[in-house]
């Protein structure tokens, strides 16, 4: 999926995380921004990473700002920041490329 | 049928899917059901991001036996369609279906959950449902709905919209849903599901929290609306019998098939007349005590 707008999810609350997305040309370039960054940034970055190739994102620039979130919180924020950027809200492909 | 149809549902507390923080671990407080909200406590342009938390919360957390109960959008808004979709691609255990006005309400959800266990090769009758009535003309109608579908294992009163459709407002004594809770207990009993209170949205006063909900349990309700895990305990107190009660109910149950057996049909237990109609109420009781984890006898 093509990252067509610059889109946002997710809060700067406690056990959440806020993922933004813009339109890229070189790859993913992923930036984390995490108070846990040392124990978890590579687990972060795998969860991130993971998500973005189940939704065939190839070109993008992802922002994250992490503030404890579990992994299928991650996962949420990453769908939701890219689906917001396609604008699309239905018929979404639940089991498929959102698991 | 769902053997959850009949589950312990003392306690459904309400969490916003929007809130990671939320929904991770309130089996910490262990309610019976947990009620995740889609609806009126997400903001209107979050709707999709509370599904994307509410699809991978149901994949990965371990709710440790908690029921886990979804709260859609209603049927006047555009987001109930994909509201089922994502309860069922995700394996909730029940939805909850707002603003419920007539058994066709209901019938609507029910087909669009078929299509959705169609489409993610879900087990048809795995999900249930239950109806939240919020308008006088849904009380007026709660037998129907109570009859609606097979699938369906209860209903409860949503007293904020209800009052304001009844134009008045949440007193605090009660006054204002007395005709609601009567009526809907009525109709629940007599069409064999569960009914469920609103919610008691004053944490500071715990007295009148626990005045309403003893009043609810001796109305027959089944358990209450929960907003705070601080409301558990003393709801799970209310609704869970006690020693003596569950002594009592031993006796009458070991007594009524004993003498039956025996053809006598009246007798008395403790010094009380007992007869038949006694031995539901008691059956009750003991399955009640068995579901809350505080029966270990041999009935």
């Amino acid at each position: 999926m093509e990252v067509k707008g610059t889109a946002m999810a997710g809060t700067l609350e406690s056990s959440d995380a806020q993922v933004t997305v813009e339109p890229g040309t070189n790859g993913i370039e992923l930036t984390i921004e995490s108070s846990v960054i040392n124990q978890y940034g590579r687990k972060i970055r795998a969860t991130v990473m993971e998500t973005l190739e189940r939704l065939d994102v190839k070109n993008a620039k992802v922002t994250v700002v992490d503030k404890g979130a579990l992994d299928c919180t991650l996962k949420a924020r990453v769908e939701g920041a890219v689906f917001r950027s396609n604008g699309i809200t239905e018929n979404l492909p639940w089991g498929g490329a959102i698991r | 049928m769902n053997p959850n149809l009949n589950r312990l549902r003392r306690s459904m507390m309400f969490l916003n899917c929007q809130k990671p923080g939320l929904i991770k671990d309130p089996y910490i407080y262990k309610p019976d059901s947990i009620m995740l909200d889609l609806e009126d406590a997400v903001a209107e342009n979050q709707k999709d991001a509370a599904r994307y938390s509410l699809y991978h919360a149901l994949q990965e957390i371990d709710y440790r036996g908690v029921e886990r109960v979804v709260r859609i959008n209603g049927l006047d808004t555009p987001h109930w369609k994909e509201d089922v979709r994502v309860c069922v691609a995700g394996r909730c255990d029940s939805i909850r279906i707002p603003k419920v006005e007539s058994a066709q309400d209901v019938v609507t959800i029910e087909k669009a959950m078929e299509e959705a266990e169609e489409e993610f090769g879900v087990e048809k009758g795995s999900i249930l449902l239950m109806a939240a009535l919020e308008s006088c003309k849904g009380v007026i109608n709660a037998y129907e709905i109570c009859q609606s579908s097979p699938l369906l294992f209860g209903v409860a009163l949503s007293g904020g919209d209800y009052t304001k459709d009844l134009q008045t407002t949440i007193s605090g004594t009660g006054v204002e849903f007395t005709w609601a809770r009567g009526m809907m207990i009525n109709a629940a009993r007599a069409a064999g599901v569960q009914c469920f209170d609103t919610v008691f949205t004053n944490l500071d006063d715990m007295d009148g929290f626990i005045a309403e909900t003893k009043m609810i349990k001796a109305m027959g309700f089944d358990g209450k609306s929960i907003v705070n895990p601080r409301q558990i305990e003393p709801t799970h107190k209310i609704f869970t019998p006690t020693e003596k009660e569950i002594i009592k109910a031993e006796k009458i149950v070991k007594e009524v098939d004993e003498k039956k057996a025996l053809g006598i049909g009246v007798f008395t237990v403790d010094g009380k007349m007992i007869d038949i109609a006694f031995y539901p109420g008691a059956k009750r009781t003991i399955e009640l005590a068995k579901a809350a984890g505080v029966y270990e006898g041999d009935l």
